[in-house]
C-alpha cells in the first residue's frame, strides 16, 4: 500500500550491497564471500561485494563510484552496529548524490558474528537474513529530508568538579552560555582536596582556583551552588532543566564570622577532611566559594541563634529555596566519583587507629605544615601502603552476588607513589614499605616509581590470596605479609602510620540517574555509547558524560575527558539550527475513520483531530512536536497512521525476509 | 506431533534504538551466547509493536518472537511498560484467536547494559519454541 516514489522517478531500485569483513571480527565467524554471493540473486540487487572495512576511505570511495557507474540509488552495508557507522552511509549515499535515507545499516558484528563465534554457519545465515531483510526495506525505502529544529546556544554542566570546570571554561571560550551547577556550597570537587597532583607537584586546589577564576573573569558563565536539577524535559537543542537551589543563608559580608564559627555549638565530621576532623555548623570552605563567605550546613544547624546574634543582617533565615529554568541545548553530567570507604575492618580500618585511607593521608600531607609527620599527637617514622584496598576484588564464592569493585582505578599506584617521594623530600628519616598486588605506575609515572625504590623505600609484593594482616601491638600497627618471594615465612613490619591506598566507587546518584535514565555499566559507573567512536555520548542526544563519573580517571585523563565533553557539546550548543530525523508519524486521511485512538496515545499532545473540507473530521501530526515513537501505530484500527522510514508495510517486508 | 529434534525454531526479536537494541550490541560486544537463530528488527520504541505485527511473524515462518522492551529507560514515555504489555495482552488475545500458543510470544524489559538478560530471555523462549515445534493453528508454517 505504501506509495513507491524512488530518488530517481521513473527508475526501478538499483541496490548496492556491501558486505564488510571488519578486519576479521566479523569474516573470522561468518562467511562474508557467501554472503555477498547469496545476495547477488536478490531482486534489484546490481551489485554485491564484501570489503575488508566498509567504513574505510578506499572503499567508501568505491561504493560511490559505483553508485555513480552504475546507477545504483539504494546503497545496502552490511557491518558493525548502526550506532557507529550508520551516519557514515548515509553521507556516502549523500556525496553520491543520493538521498540519504536511501541508504539501509545492517548488523552483523554485533549481532551475527561476535555472539555467534561458537556457531558460524548459523551467524553466516543469520548475517544473511538480516542483509534480506535490508534490501526487502530499501526496496520500496522513500526518499526523506531532515527535520530541523531551533537549538538553543547554551550548555548545562552538572559538578563543578574540576572536570566541569573545565568543560564550562571551554564552552565558555567557544561563545556558548554555560550554566554550571554544583550540588555542594563550594567548587572543586575532590581535586580541591589533593595536596600534590603528580607528577609535577601543583596543589590540587591551586588548579582548581586558577580555573574558577578563569571562569569567573567569563561574562557567559554562571555558576549555581547549593543546586540540584528537579527536572528536566526536552531533547536536544531545547532541554528544558528545573534547578533547585537550596538556600545560603549567608548573605552578606560581615566582620564577624571567625566569632561566629567560634560560638557555633554544632560539630560534624568534616567532609572535606574525609572524617579527619571535625568543622562547625558554619564553616569556611577551603575550596573556593562563590561568593567568598562562610557558608551553613542547614541539615545540622540547630537554629540557635548565635549566628543571627553575632552576624546581624549577614545571615538571612528566611531565605527561602529557588526553582530556575533554564533551557539548553545539551547537558554534561560530571557528578565524579566516591572514594572507596573499607568496611569496619578491612586492613584494620577503623579498628586500628592508626589506619587512613589514601584521601585523609593526601589531606594528612596537605595540613601538615611542621619539620614532622604527626598522628595522633606521635612523630611518624615509618609508614606502610596497602596497594589495591577495594580495587581488583574477585567475587567470592557464594556472597550472595553483593557489588564488588573488579576494575583497577588506575590513578591510586601513581597517587601513593608520588606521595611517597613527597613524604620522602619533607620527611627524610621516614621509612616507607609499600605492600602490592602489582605496580600500575603507566607512562612516565613509571618514573617516580623508579625514582622510590631508588631512595630507599621498600616494595613488597603480596598475592591477591594471601592480603597483609593489620594489627595492633604497642600503639603501633603490625603490618604482617606473606611477601611473594618467600615460600612460607611472613614477616611482620611495626609501623607508626598504615596508608590504604583507596580507590574510586561509582558514586550513588540514584536521583539525578532516574531523571535522565543515564546508563549505568556493570561497574555502576556511566557508560558511553561507544569506548572509541562515541566516548562522551550517552544513548540520548546532546546528553554527555565526563570525568569520574564515567570511569575512574586520574585529574590530566579528567580533564581531557572534560575538554572532550565540551567540544562535543559545542556541536549541539553552536548551531542554532540542528538535523533532526525526519521519522515522524502522518495520517493518511483517505483511511483514517477518525476513531481517536492515537490522540489519546499520543505523550506528547503531537496529534489533533482537524476538520478537513469535504471529508470531515480526520488525524493530524503536528511534525514538530511528533517524537516519533510510534505509539499511535500501534492502536490505530485502520493503519492509517504510521511512521515515516518504518511504515507498516516496510515492517513486514522486514518480517517476511527475516523470516525466509 | 512431538517436534522433531533437528527442528531450529527461528525467533523474532523487536528491540528498540536507543534502549534494548544498544542491550543487544552489548551482549554480542561482550561475546555473551545466544541462539544464532534470532533475527532482529529494530524499532524506536516497543510501544509502536503492533498485536499484527506479531500475528504476521508467527503465520511467516517464525516460532517466536520476543520484545525486548524499553522498559523504565524509554526515552519517549513514562509509562512504555505499562503501554507494551497492553500491546501484549492484545496480541496474547490476537494469537488465541488464531490457535497459536502464548508461550511463542514473550516481553521482557532490555536496557542498554542487559546484555544477560537479553540471552537469558531469548534462550528461555527459543527452548520453549523448540518443544512447541513449528506453529500450527492458522499459522502457515504448519503447511509449508
Amino acid at each position: 500500500m505504501a506509495e513507491i516514489v524512488l530518488d530517481k522517478p521513473g527508475e526501478k531500485p538499483r541496490i548496492g550491497v556491501y558486505v564488510c569483513h571488519c578486519g576479521g571480527n566479523i569474516s573470522d565467524t561468518v562467511d562474508v564471500a557467501k554472503v555477498a554471493e547469496a545476495l547477488k540473486g536478490e531482486a534489484d540487487v546490481v551489485v554485491s561485494k564484501h570489503i575488508l572495512f566498509d567504513c574505510s576511505d578506499a572503499s567508501q570511495n568505491e561504493m560511490i563510484e559505483d553508485i555513480k557507474n552504475l546507477n545504483l540509488n539504494r546503497l545496502v552495508t552490511c557491518a558493525c552496529s548502526p550506532k557507529l557507522h550508520e551516519a557514515t552511509f548515509r553521507g556516502v549515499a549523500q556525496r553520491a548524490g543520493l538521498n540519504q535515507y536511501l541508504s539501509f545499516h545492517a548488523n552483523i558484528r554485533e549481532q551475527s558474528s561476535w555472539p555467534h563465534g561458537d556457531d558460524p554457519a548459523g551467524a553466516t545465515a543469520k548475517a544473511l537474513a538480516q542483509a534480506r531483510s535490508a534490501i526487502a526495506y530499501m526496496r520500496d525505502a522513500t526518499p526523506m529530508e531532515a527535520l530541523t529544529s531551533g537549538s538553543t546556544q547554551s550548555v548545562l554542566v552538572i559538578g563543578a568538579g574540576i572536570t566541569g570546570l573545565r568543560s564550562a571554561l571551554d564552552l565558555a571560550s567557544m561563545g556558548v552560555q554555560v550554566y554550571l551547577i554544583e550540588r555542594l556550597p563550594y567548587l572543586g570537587g575532590h581535586s580541591a582536596q589533593v595536596g600534590g597532583t603528580y607528577p609535577t607537584g601543583t596543589r590540587g586546589d591551586a588548579i582548581v582556583r586558577d580555573l574558577v577564576g578563569q571562569l569567573l573573569r567569563k561574562p557567559n558563565v554562571t555558576v549555581f551552588t547549593n543546586a540540584t536539577v528537579e527536572s528536566q524535559s526536552g531533547y536536544v537543542g531545547n532541554f528544558e532543566i528545573r534547578v533547585h537551589i537550596a538556600p545560603r543563608v549567608v548573605v552578606g559580608p560581615s566582620a564577624h564570622f571567625n566569632d561566629a564559627i567560634a560560638a557555633c555549638p554544632v560539630s560534624v565530621p568534616d567532609e572535606f577532611e574525609y572524617g579527619r576532623t571535625a568543622r562547625k555548623a558554619i564553616y569556611q570552605p577551603r575550596a573556593p566559594v562563590v561568593p567568598n563567605l562562610p557558608v551553613i550546613d542547614l541539615d545540622h544547624c540547630t537554629r540557635c541563634g548565635k549566628c543571627p546574634s553575632i552576624l546581624g543582617g549577614a545571615v538571612d533565615f528566611s531565605q527561602r529555596a529557588e526553582v530556575l529554568t533554564l533551557k539548553v541545548g545539551s547537558i554534561i553530567v560530571a557528578t565524579g566519583f566516591d572514594p572507596y570507604t573499607p568496611p569496619q575492618g578491612e586492613f584494620g580500618y577503623g579498628a586500628v587507629p592508626n589506619v587512613v585511607t589514601l584521601p585523609q593521608f593526601e589531606r594528612l600531607l596537605a595540613t601538615e605544615k611542621g619539620p614532622e609527620l604527626t598522628y595522633l599527637g606521635r612523630k611518624v617514622r615509618s609508614l606502610a601502603y596497602i596497594y589495591c584496598v577495594g580495587s581488583r576484588q574477585k567475587r567470592a564464592e557464594g556472597d550472595g552476588g553483593g557489588p564488588v569493585h573488579e576494575y583497577c582505578s588506575r590513578f591510586c599506584c601513581n597517587a601513593t607513589v608520588n606521595n611517597d617521594l613527597h613524604v620522602h623530600e619533607r620527611f627524610p628519616e621516614i621509612r616507607a614499605y609499600h605492600f602490592y598486588r602489582d605496580m600500575r605506575t603507566y607512562g612516565r609515572n613509571e618514573l617516580m616509581y623508579e625514582q622510590a625504590a631508588k631512595q630507599g623505600s621498600i616494595f613488597v609484593r603480596y598475592s591477591e590470596d594471601n592480603p597483609p594482616r593489620v594489627t595492633t601491638e604497642d600503639g603501633h600497627a603490625l603490618v604482617t605479609v606473606q611477601a611473594s618471594i618467600l615460600e612460607h615465612d611472613s614477616v611482620a613490619f611495626p609501623v607508626d602510620l598504615v596508608v590504604l591506598v583507596t580507590g574510586m566507587v561509582p558514586r550513588d546518584n540514584q536521583a539525578l540517574n532516574d531523571l535522565f535514565s543515564l546508563p549505568i555499566g556493570p561497574d555502576g559507573f556511566y557508560k558511553e555509547v561507544h569506548q572509541k567512536l562515541r566516548p562522551v555520548e550517552t544513548n540520548v542526544t546532546g546528553l554527555l558524560i565526563a570525568g569520574t563519573a564515567q570511569f575512574p580517571k586520574d585529574i590530566k585523563e579528567t580533564l581531557l575527558s572534560g575538554s572532550a565533553a565540551a567540544a562535543k557539546a559545542s556541536t549541539f550548543a553552536l548551531k542554532t539550527t540542528l538535523e533532526l530525523e525526519p521519522f515522524v508519524a502522518s495520517v493518511d486521511t483517505s483511511v483514517c475513520e477518525a476513531s481517536g485512538g492515537c490522540l489519546r496515545e499520543c505523550p506528547f499532545g503531537a496529534i489533533e483531530m482537524h476538520e478537513y473540507e469535504g471529508i470531515g473530521k480526520r488525524a493530524w501530526v503536528n511534525s514538530a512536536v511528533c517524537k516519533g515513537c510510534g505509539a499511535c501505530v500501534a492502536v490505530c484500527p485502520t493503519e492509517a497512521i504510521q511512521l515515516a522510514g518504518l511504515t507498516n508495510p516496510e515492517v513486514r517486508d522486514m518480517i517476511e525476509a527475516l523470516a525466509r | 506431533m512431538p517436534a522433531p529434534s533437528d527442528f531450529e525454531p527461528k525467533i523474532l526479536v523487536i528491540s528498540t534504538n536507543l534502549i534494548s537494541d544498544p542491550g543487544i550490541d552489548y551482549a554480542g560486544s561482550a561475546h555473551v551466547h545466544y541462539p544464532s537463530s534470532t533475527r532482529m528488527l529494530r524499532f524506536p520504541c516497543s510501544s509502536m509493536v503492533r498485536p499484527e505485527f506479531i500475528l504476521h511473524a508467527l503465520t511467516h515462518g517464525f516460532s517466536g518472537v520476543f520484545v525486548a522492551a524499553d522498559g523504565g529507560d524509554c526515552p519517549f514515555l513514562r509509562d512504555c511498560s505499562d503501554r507494551t504489555a497492553l500491546r501484549m495482552q492484545r496480541a496474547y488475545a490476537l494469537l488465541k484467536e488464531h490457535g497459536i500458543e502464548e508461550g511463542r510470544l514473550r516481553m521482557a524489559g532490555i536496557c542498554s547494559v542487559c546484555s544477560d538478560a537479553f540471552a537469558k530471555n531469548v534462550k528461555t523462549l527459543y527452548d520453549a519454541a523448540k518443544r512447541m515445534g513449528p506453529v500450527r493453528g492458522n499459522g502457515r508454517e504448519a503447511t509449508t
